[in-house]
């Protein structure tokens, strides 16, 4: 059993209901010549890099399937997909397992996982911030609202022990700094010097202050001249 | 680390002449499958006028860069990435 995988462009010029036409004529062949349809990817109308047949655009199809019998069968497939004025182009290739491990993890939503990730996470903060910006120091804050740390750093600084806002506030950034350089190499190009007073905001509760110097820093770094107060 | 020292002042940065060392990316991340129909992500492997980039430059292994080049062939084929072409970034 062999994985496959099959792109086409289908002519724009032609009417939803042409193209979708196409692209189904193609699938039903398929299933005809003995294999199993994985998924139909319809990519949607992109913009093509160079023109084709005085084309600017195509409607992309991508057809993943399974087949145990020998590459002869695509012989005829593709001598259609030739002969046919309205894909134009195609390709044919054989997916390795990792290529069908890619494909169903793209399907589920898995690749650009970390995007995900982040998306959750912010979403739990502003709950967890909002009654500790009172007084409630033993809670944990989410570090991560500081410009400059992210996901990874905020776990080496829970680590040791920096764990609230007020803490991090009361931090030297050499000494932040020493922490990031014992967590490994990864971490030390870090530059902690803001940090402390960010966390100084964070810990007021003063977060439209915070946002608005969040938005002059680059990457936790003062941008151009001092914009601190 | 030098750099972290106050009682030595330097004239420009010291870390400013170090070169940072080449990783292969699909090796240090695990990335296993190169998709050729993800042209946002290949274009980190190719130059301004659409030439795949060396080996050198983007500190690839060999068995990842062989993979990328046979992923941005494909997706030239099917005109998700240019042949030739100025500007592409």
């Amino acid at each position: 059993m062999r994985n496959y995988e099959v792109t086409f462009i289908v002519d724009p010029v032609l009417s939803g209901d042409e193209i979708k036409a196409t692209a189904q004529k193609y699938v039903d062949q398929l299933q005809s010549s003995g294999c199993s349809i994985v998924h139909v990817d319809e990519m949607g109308l992109r913009q093509l890099a160079y023109e084709i047949d005085n084309r600017h655009s195509g409607y992309y199809y991508s057809v993943e399937f399974q087949s145990s019998a020998g590459g002869d069968f695509l012989v005829p497939i593709e001598l259609n997909m030739r002969r046919d004025d309205r894909i134009m182009r195609f390709l044919t290739i054989k997916l390795d397992k990792y290529g069908v491990k890619y494909n169903d993890d793209k399907r589920q939503g898995l690749i650009g996982k970390v995007k995900r990730k982040r998306k959750n996470e912010p979403e739990a903060a502003p709950v967890a911030a909002k009654p500790k910006a009172g007084k409630q120091p033993h809670q944990p804050d989410n570090l991560k609202r500081i410009e400059g740390v992210g996901p990874k750093i905020a776990e080496v600084l829970r680590g040791a022990g920096i764990t609230t806002f007020s803490k991090l506030a009361s931090m030297k950034s050499d000494e932040i700094k020493d922490v990031l350089i014992a967590a490994g190499d990864r971490f030390s190009f870090q530059d902690p010097t803001t940090w402390p007073a960010q966390a100084d905001l964070a810990a007021k509760g003063e977060w439209d202050k915070l946002k608005k110097w969040q938005e002059d820093l680059k990457g936790g770094r003062v941008a151009g001249g001092d914009e601190e107060e | 680390m030098a750099a972290s020292r106050d009682d030595i002042k330097f004239l420009s940065n010291p870390n400013l002449g170090q070169k940072r060392k080449k990783y292969c990316r699909f090796r240090k991340f695990g990335i296993k499958y190169i998709d050729y129909k993800d042209p946002d992500f290949l274009l980190q492997f190719v130059n301004e006028q659409g030439k795949i980039l060396p080996r050198r430059i983007t500190g690839n292994s060999l068995k990842y860069q062989r993979r990328v080049s046979t992923a941005v062939k494909r997706a030239r084929h099917l005109a998700l990435l240019p042949y030739v072409t100025d500007l592409l970034k």
